[in-house]
């Protein structure tokens, strides 16, 4: 009997203590710290109760503007990406010669880092889209990202650019597994590829949709990489979005009580949203 | 017959179309790194031909980014962080799925329920603790990496261990292995599709993970590549053909990569969102 619970120790403990001390410990520390006037540079922090919160609904404008920009993104940027995602696996599922080589194109984007893509996007909005704009005349080309709104959509093609392949992989794998005789059937009975589409795929390739769904909302939710490179927040930080919000908070204003507790608002806006989300596509599935 | 053949016509036309445009960003940064500043600046539709190519911004960037310092930073913290998670994930998962206990079915859950925090969360209180510690350093980065990777992996391992049979281990304990051995020699190789699958979704998160090695890191020579991108950016970001062509040296490797294990890379991707 004590020898099973020293195996069991053996082989759980070492990564357990990695969690423990990496998730778990900050998790709970910084829990506390949120009701602290805590600075980051001394380590006396003071308890004031629930102030901070207080300030982060009352006072601080910026993080309610920021949460709302966070939000209207991520609620965009889901439907984009997955509708590209989704109609780019319905084109290479369709038996082109070429569709191998299509997938790794509309794939590839999602391999490099969000930075990387960031700075890439920033020379294509700025620079390409001026020099498109000015031969062409389009006035519409020029000047992006530097205002809000164009900063909200430069973000968006960002993301469904590079988020568009990833979702197309999983949902040529849901494609797949619908089986080719229901296809054929369908076909037969002189079914149009619209009504294949809404009364067969669609229906069959839902458990997918919650996946698709799910993953770009919480890397919606949390982005942060392309912020940073892409418009660094600007112009007057209207288009920082939280995970932005918290690391300014702490670093630039030295108020790491203060972003402590934005980022247990930020927790539980995260964790109530996916689970939500979770539970609504799962009940959809089994009522579908 | 006619229909179908026209409509197949018209889909490879539309999707030429679409990947033209998922290309075209590669294409202009390509094409605008091999020209001059001014070259840049008079037109960047244009081919980098006649006075305006340079070459040199490569040479240049090359030297800026300290590249194959950054290069081999990357790499050393990247291969490390995906063994020790490969190893102690693989040992942990088999161990959670074989002992039937509560301590066992709770860790679990911990570990899962642990995939809801966001980075943002646990970011200051870590770098703090990490810091009167020592551990910020590249082999503190090692060990964060383990903290931060294990709850996918487990899950991932825990669900393909669940539909391995328990016969095999059975009769190699009686044969007098010991767990160690059995767990090694028994039950590692028979988890190779998981292992790979675990080890593209680390390595792609890993190399190009921003954030925590910004936080951690402190000494120049340490640097990752995408650090070192982010202070090469600040400093030349009004001189684009400098800036453009670090982009293309920093990208080369993950394409050089991704040419090598595509399909590895896409079949891990998809296993590795769909179980999650």
């Amino acid at each position: 009997m004590n020898r099973t619970k020293l195996w069991f120790a053996f082989f759980v403990v070492p990564i357990l203590i990695a969690f423990i001390m990496v998730v778990i410990i900050p998790a709970i520390v910084g829990i506390y710290y949120s009701f602290t006037d805590w600075n980051g540079i001394n380590n006396n922090a003071n308890w004031i109760g629930f102030s901070n919160y207080i300030k982060v609904f009352t006072e601080d404008k910026q993080f309610i503007e920021n949460f709302i920009f966070t939000a209207k993104f991520a609620l965009v940027s889901v439907i984009t990406i997955n509708l590209l995602g989704f109609s780019l696996a319905l084109l290479v599922t369709r038996g082109l010669k070429i569709s191998n080589f299509l997938r790794s194109i509309f794939f590839m984007p999602n391999l490099i880092g969000g930075l990387i893509l960031g700075f890439v996007w920033q020379f294509i909005f700025t620079k390409a889209f001026d020099a498109v704009g000015d031969k062409l005349g389009i006035a519409f080309l020029q000047g992006w990202l530097a205002d809000t709104t164009t900063g909200f959509w430069g973000l968006v093609i960002l993301m469904s650019w590079q988020m568009a392949g990833y979702m197309m992989v999983i949902y040529i794998a849901a494609l797949q597994n619908i089986p080719d005789s229901l296809m054929e059937a369908a076909e037969i009975d002189g079914a149009t590829f619209w009504h294949r589409l809404v009364h067969i795929i669609i229906p069959l390739v839902a458990p997918a949709f919650t996946v698709g769904i799910f993953l770009t909302l919480s890397n919606s939710f949390k982005l942060y990489d392309q912020n940073l490179a892409l418009t660094n927040g600007g112009p007057f930080a209207s288009t920082q979005m939280i995970a932005m919000n918290i690391y300014n908070t702490a670093f630039k204003f030295n108020q790491f009580g203060l972003a402590q507790a934005k980022a247990v608002i930020f927790l539980i806006a995260v964790a109530a949203i996916t689970l939500t989300q979770i539970y609504y596509s799962k009940k959809r599935e089994v009522e579908m | 017959m006619k229909n179908k053949r026209k409509s197949k016509t018209v889909l490879y036309i539309i999707s030429i179309l679409i990947a033209i445009v998922f290309l075209s960003p590669f294409y202009i940064v390509l094409t605008n790194s091999f020209k001059t500043q001014k070259g840049i600046f008079i037109n960047v539709m244009d081919l980098p031909f006649g006075k305006y190519f340079d070459a040199f911004n490569y040479i240049d960037a090359f030297i800026e980014l300290n590249f194959v310092k950054s290069f081999f930073n990357s790499l050393f913290i990247t291969v490390a962080s995906t063994s020790v998670i490969i190893i102690f994930a693989s040992m942990a998962a088999w161990m959670l799925v074989r002992t039937k206990t509560k301590l066992s079915t709770f860790l679990f859950f911990l570990f899962a329920v642990a995939m809801l925090i966001p980075f943002q969360a646990v970011m200051l209180p870590l770098v703090n603790i990490m810091g009167k510690l020592g551990l910020l350093n590249p082999v503190g980065l090692v060990f964060m990496y383990l903290g931060f990777g294990s709850s996918l992996s487990i899950i991932l391992y825990h669900g393909f261990i669940k539909n391995i049979p328990n016969e095999l281990e059975e009769a190699a304990i009686i044969d007098g292995c010991n767990k160690f051995q059995v767990f090694w020699y028994i039950i590692f190789p028979l988890l190779k599709p998981i292992t790979v699958t675990v080890s593209i979704l680390n390595v792609m998160w890993i190399w190009n993970d921003f954030l925590l090695p910004q936080l951690v890191i402190n000494r120049p020579e340490w640097q990752t590549i995408p650090l070192k991108m982010f202070y090469f950016f600040g400093q030349f970001s009004k001189k684009w053909d400098l800036a453009l062509a670090g982009l293309v040296i920093a990208m080369i490797p993950i394409i050089i990569f991704y040419l090598i294990a595509q399909k590895h890379i896409i079949k891990g991707v998809t296993a590795g969102s769909i179980k999650s």
